[in-house]
């Protein structure tokens, strides 16, 4: 009689290709990515950092109700969107708008739909980083944590039967694998066999939990093999390493039609959101080693700058190329108007039912009746 | 798994309450009354064909549950002489397994991965066991099915519908028993209907099928057995109910009583025994509890001056509360007494037969509230 340990010992190893100063790890064996993907998945590491910084900061100054960041992950967000094609269908949780922004969401699609103004996509609707775009094939985040896991399953069947030549990429955090969905999501994908590749991030905390709490397995990268799912484990701050591993998973999940999952270790340096203040349950310390000596932005910069691809001056000149853009959309946003009051009714149902019809109609006579007491930055 | 399957088999079977027969024979007799009728098809039956023919009509609808595909449905109640179809026979040899999916044991899984299919192009029909295993996936109903056109601005629609019995069956306890029509009825963005016959059924269930939106289909497993006429109007292929309007099943002038699902034969046959006291009952089959056709329940009521309203849930927030709210904003002059609700009652449901009976509207109670609101004297309480 023999129990199976519940551990194998040995922690399932970690895939990299770069080393901490952005070094090509000796005897790695990795696709390579040329000059221009290379810069422009750098570039946009630098223009999501500093999305977080000045909408961050947007939402202290009282002009945003709500922001979270993603620093520390720019690598998974980036170097991942890099590997798709733009077919591949996007069912995010909510810290990757990287893949949004390499798809083409400009920085003011951003600031629109964090202001919440009339040309936000999403009619207002929303709080602010819940960002969702058809034409990006980026489905609206959604709070529920994990909810997207079964329904990336659901939308790898649908286009399982349409024999789509793409798949279906959806994220995760390393909190969200304990919902009962990751389980029922990794479960159904394997056996139904359908093209989905699920990515943790795991960055190690989920608001305050640190993942001793959250697991007692080896991570989330041994939870495949339960499920029949072929995995891995990725160094997250590695943006050469997410590239290959998400281009060879995205390849396999089509030829083979099976789900796979890739874990990416990674840090969440920022808070959880702005409604958290993370010191108050980790080091500052340990934030500050993450957020210098860890920092997947800097490394991926190293390399692409030895390769002769990228210089100081570039740097400077972009960043503040940026800055000065994120700034001008974002005054644009604050001064646009707010949606027209009509959204309040319509996209309950596919048509709007006679109750709804009545009270807009209701609506707009008491306007009529009352203009003093209607805002004047709010349209009809 | 085998072992829980044949557990809700066996309670699903078990002995009907004394109710039953005489309901069945109540129905049968009364349905003979439709000139009209050609043809007596069970509602099981309607379910099926209704399934089988919007499957073929578009490749994008497809089922998914638990035991609909090899098992061909859980609820192949075998009665003596009576060679009943269970709702999904067949479709898994017609269709295939592509189209028709056997799902492990996970509702939550199931309705996210429906919701996710539905969002890209595919039109699922996700079935449920009962409902009350839907409370296992309430969170994909109501925050991924049912809001996800308003928080996408119209980007993500969500065409699925959402089926299964909803509410007691016989001697199956707590557990097994809860309604759900007054909670998927609060939430905007759903579409919520309950069919009572075969004509119901196929006609509300097509509707669903084609709808745009997220429905959720109560159907009643005490009915899946009965048979119902159905005219060459309703066989048709084409043939759909819309959304948002009740059936006067029975004209009357002196009392409104309002009923969906199994309910409706229990009023029918109360407004038979009242008839006889020469109390002309008018019975409203709902159909739609989502929207709520306030217009015919107002414009009965405005008629007769008297609300009865039938429902088998909980008392509290009910669809007999948001009916008689309506009623009242709208009608409150034409009320000549007050509205009378009747209901399940309020403890979770007790298994022994007796206590069930008891627990559960019984036809009597509709007469003595329809007696009530008509100022006859009566007890107010049942005789055990």
């Amino acid at each position: 009689m023999n129990f199976t340990s519940e551990s194998s010992g040995k922690r399932i190893p970690c895939f990299r290709v770069l080393d901490d100063n952005g070094y090509p790890i000796a005897g790695s064996i990795f696709e390579q990515v040329n000059k221009e993907v290379a810069v422009r998945m750098y570039s946009g590491m630098v223009t999501l950092q500093i999305m977080d910084t000045i909408l961050y900061e947007t939402q202290r100054q009282g002009r945003i109700s709500f922001y979270l960041t993603s620093t520390g992950e720019e690598a998974i967000n980036l170097a991942s969107a890099a590997a798709l094609s733009p077919d591949d269908v996007v069912l995010p949780q909510y810290r990757e708008p990287g893949v949004l922004l390499w798809r083409g969401f400009t920085l003011q699609e951003f600031a629109n739909q964090c202001f919440g103004n009339k040309a936000d996509y999403g009619k207002g609707r929303q709080m602010p980083i819940h960002y969702g775009s058809q034409k990006h094939n980026y489905f609206t985040v959604s709070s529920p944590i994990a909810t997207q896991l079964p329904q990336a399953a659901g939308v790898a069947y649908s286009l399982k039967m349409d024999k789509k030549d793409a798949c279906v990429v959806t994220y995760m955090g390393d909190g969200g694998t304990s919902e009962g969905d990751f389980h029922a999501a990794l479960n159904f994908a394997a056996v139904m066999e359908v093209p989905v590749i699920f990515i943790c991030r795991n960055n190690g905390w989920a608001i305050s939990t640190p993942i001793t709490e959250q697991f007692r397995s080896d991570g989330v990268v041994v939870r495949g093999q339960a499920y029949g799912i072929r995995s891995i484990r990725v160094d997250g701050n590695d943006a050469l390493a997410v590239y290959n591993s998400v281009r060879t998973a995205r390849q396999t999940a089509i030829n083979e039609q099976r789900p796979i999952l890739i874990e990416a270790l990674t840090y969440r340096v920022g808070h959880h959101s702005t409604s958290d203040d993370s010191t108050k349950y980790r080091a500052v310390d340990e934030i500050e080693h993450w957020k210098t000596a860890q920092n997947p932005v800097s490394r991926f910069r190293k390399w692409v700058q030895g390769n002769g691809w990228w210089t100081d001056e570039d740097e400077s000149e972009f960043r503040s190329n940026i800055r000065k853009q994120l700034m001008e959309a974002i005054q644009l946003a604050a001064r646009k108007e707010k949606p027209p009051i009509a959204n309040l009714f319509t996209d309950v149902y596919e048509e709007n039912p006679p109750n709804l019809v009545e009270q807009e109609r209701s609506l707009g006579e008491t306007i009529k009746k009352h203009p003093q007491d209607y805002p004047s930055d709010v349209p009809l | 798994m085998f072992g829980i399957i044949s557990h809700k088999l066996v309670a699903s079977t078990a002995g009907g309450s004394p109710g039953q027969p005489i309901l069945r024979a109540a129905v049968l007799a009364m349905m003979s009354n439709y000139s009209t009728a050609t043809k007596q098809i069970m509602v099981r039956e309607a379910l099926n064909s209704a399934l089988d023919e919007e499957m073929a009509a578009d490749p994008t609808v497809f089922l998914m549950g638990e035991e609909v595909g090899e098992y061909e449905g859980a609820y192949k109640v075998r009665f003596v002489n009576s060679p009943l179809t269970p709702v999904s026979k067949g479709l898994l040899r017609k269709y295939g397994p592509q189209r028709v999916v056997d799902t492990p044991i996970t509702e939550a899984g199931f309705t996210g991965i429906g919701v996710g299919a539905s969002c890209h192009g595919l039109r699922p029909i996700v079935e449920f066991m009962t409902f009350n295993f839907a409370m296992q996936a309430i969170d994909h109903i109501i925050n991924s099915a049912a809001k996800t056109n308003y928080m996408s601005a119209g980007n993500i629609n969500v065409p699925i519908v959402f089926r299964g019995p909803n509410g007691p069956a016989a001697g199956v306890g707590a557990q097994h028993s809860q309604i759900s029509s007054h909670w998927y009825s609060s939430c905007p963005g759903l579409k919520v209907l309950a069919p009572y016959s075969s004509e119901d059924a196929r006609g509300l269930l097509k509707t669903a099928i084609r709808d745009p939106d997220p429905v959720v289909f109560l159907e009643n497993e005490l009915l899946y057995g009965e048979s119902f006429p159905v005219s060459d109007e309703v066989l048709d292929s084409s043939f759909c109910l819309p959304i948002g309007k009740a059936k006067i099943e029975k004209e009357g002038k002196d009392v409104t009583i309002t009923a969906f699902s199994r309910m409706v034969g229990y009023a029918l046959k109360a407004a038979e025994i009242l008839e006889k006291e020469d109390l002309e009952a008018e019975v409203i089959n709902l159909r739609s509890i989502r929207p709520l056709d306030r217009s015919l329940i107002n414009n009965s009521v405005r008629k007769t001056n008297r609300l009865v309203t039938v429902e088998e849930g909980f008392p509290q927030h009910g669809v007999g509360a948001e009916i008689c709210a309506s009623v009242v904003e709208e009608n409150f002059n034409y009320l000549d007494a007050p509205v009378e609700r009747i209901s399940g009652a309020d403890a979770p449901m007790p298994y022994a037969a007796n206590l069930e009976r008891l627990a559960l509207p019984q036809v009597e109670d509709v007469v003595r509230a329809a007696r009530r609101a008509c100022y006859r004297s009566v007890p107010t309480a049942t005789t055990a």
